[in-house]
């Protein structure tokens, strides 16, 4: 897990015709140290409406550190992050993360059942106006493949790739317009990676400004799901 | 009331301190290894007692309310210090919480007590108003300790719950709040049951005593019934405010969990 990298960021291929639009998301200048060691600084990233960005790098490199500051649930230490042209500081945290969703590799789910674990952002503040969509859920589901029994499972059951499915369908629910995926498939079988990816190109298809960012291990799975690539990688 | 009363002198104490000598008999018999320190526990238990009782003697002379208020300020730290020493993990500023709850709520509630209901004069009578306090810090430290345990356990534990909540939209509070009422419930879970089957499991030890000195079982049941009351209230608002002081500290403004905040201690005191 530790390797003690110098980390630069670099863009490998840039895509000149998004650059025009007002980016859904920007990062700054941002820096990030664990005491002395710096994961990474001045790093720059902006996310296109429509686009799907992957960060690569090697374990260590502070991939998930820096899905984590983006969504704003680690203390910035310097740089910017603007949303939908507004910095973050204008914005209230609930909101902008209702906006901006974070799925960590290994999701945590509350006690009980599926449907409850489904629902519960939905009783946050910030979705008071809106209902749970269960008929969306079935749909997605199915798309899935698993049935309506699925919903009454406990999630202390479920297997690691069945919690991520949960996770990844809940935050899909909640209709972010930036989703940050941390190996969003890291432990399911190859027909459940082909139905979560399917799911993400028809959330991200559904409107015209989102955008998401990726990391993977999986290089094919990488280039298969992203229009740029931005790397973490030591300068040598 | 003092009529009935029993002084025991030094001669009593001793045939007394043979039943203690009777089981470290028994212990080095049998080779138990608890001749030792149940020795040494006896002998700190009588030179503590006998030296508070000297001390106590020179509190209840006092006839100003400073020197008071001033042993009660020491009672109330060495209690909120105590309460934080019992826990396995601590954060930056935990022993000010405790301290800044502790005072808040033993203070406040054995005041009430003293001025408002039992109307002692004057207000600060130390008879009344140390060993209320006493009592009042002694079940207050047990639920500081405990929900400020168990809630530092569960932001530990549970991290990945909590930020998944707040990645998904939750407010700090929203994401806080199971944790924040299992640490109260479990820091009030004493209390309720001492309450639950006080007098038909357990006799407390005040009320037990005030017989003793031969005061009638109804008017000392009466007094064990406001000083639970007292105890109650006080272990509640203490625990609420340390947990929310606690929540302060773990969760930021920008509702961020601040996991790195928190410490473990190797080794558990008590």
């Amino acid at each position: 897990m530790h390797s003690p990298l110098r980390s630069t960021n670099e863009a490998i291929k840039e895509n000149p015709d998004r650059s025009t639009a007002q980016p859904v998301l920007q990062a700054r200048g941002l820096r990030f140290a664990i005491d002395e060691r710096v994961l990474w600084h001045d790093l720059e990233l902006s996310l296109a409406p429509g686009e799907r960005v992957a960060i690569a790098g090697p374990s260590g490199s502070g991939k998930t550190l820096l899905l984590r500051t983006l969504a704003a649930l680690e203390p910035m230490q310097s740089g910017e992050i603007f949303f939908q042209g507004r910095p973050l500081v204008e914005w209230s945290m609930p909101v902008y993360r209702a906006h901006v969703v974070y799925l960590p590799q290994r999701p945590a789910l509350p006690e009980g059942k599926v449907e409850a674990a489904l629902r519960a952002p939905f009783h946050f503040q910030v979705r008071r106006q809106r209902n749970f969509p269960l008929e969306q859920a079935r749909e997605l589901l199915q798309m899935l493949g698993r049935d309506e029994a699925f919903l009454q499972q406990s999630t202390d059951r479920l297997s690691g790739g069945e919690s991520q499915i949960v996770a990844m369908l809940r935050a899909l629910l909640t209709a972010p317009d930036v989703l940050l995926l941390d190996e969003p498939t890291a432990s399911l079988d190859a027909e459940a990676v082909a139905a979560i990816e399917k799911l993400i190109a028809n959330w991200l298809q559904e409107k015209p400004d989102r955008a998401c960012v990726w990391t993977s291990h999986d290089r094919q799975q990488l280039e298969r799901n992203s229009d740029r690539v931005v790397s973490l990688a030591p300068s040598a | 009331m003092n009529d009935q009363y029993i002084n025991l002198d030094n001669w009593q104490l001793g045939v007394a301190a043979l039943l203690i000598l009777l089981n470290v008999a028994i212990s080095l018999w049998l080779r138990l290894g608890l001749a030792r320190s149940l020795l040494v526990a006896s002998v700190r238990m009588a030179v503590q007692l006998l030296l508070v009782g000297f001390i106590l003697e020179w509190v209840f002379a006092l006839t100003t309310p400073l020197p008071v208020i001033g042993i009660g300020l020491v009672m109330t730290a060495l209690a909120s210090f105590s309460a934080v020493r019992r826990t396995r993990r601590r954060f930056p500023g935990v022993y000010w919480n405790s301290l800044l709850s502790t005072l808040g709520a033993a203070f406040l509630v054995t005041g009430a007590a003293l001025s408002g209901i039992i109307n002692v004069h004057p207000w600060f009578a130390p008879q009344y108003a140390i060993p209320l306090l006493g009592m009042v810090l002694g079940n207050l430290l047990t639920g500081v300790s405990l929900s400020l345990d168990r809630f530092m356990h569960g932001v530990a534990r549970e991290s990945g719950l909590i930020e998944s909540d707040l990645a998904l939209g939750a407010t700090r509070w929203e994401a806080a709040r199971p944790l924040i009422g299992e640490a109260l419930r479990t820091g009030m879970i004493p209390t309720i049951n001492a309450m639950m089957v006080m007098g038909v499991v357990s006799l407390p030890g005040m009320m037990t005593g005030q017989m003793l000195a031969g005061a009638a079982p109804a008017a000392a049941v009466r007094y064990q019934i406001v000083i639970m009351f007292m105890i109650a209230s006080a272990t509640a608002l203490g625990t609420l405010a340390v947990i929310l002081l606690a929540f302060r500290t773990l969760f930021n403004r920008q509702d961020q969990l601040c996991v790195s905040r928190l410490q473990t201690i190797e080794r558990s005191q008590g």
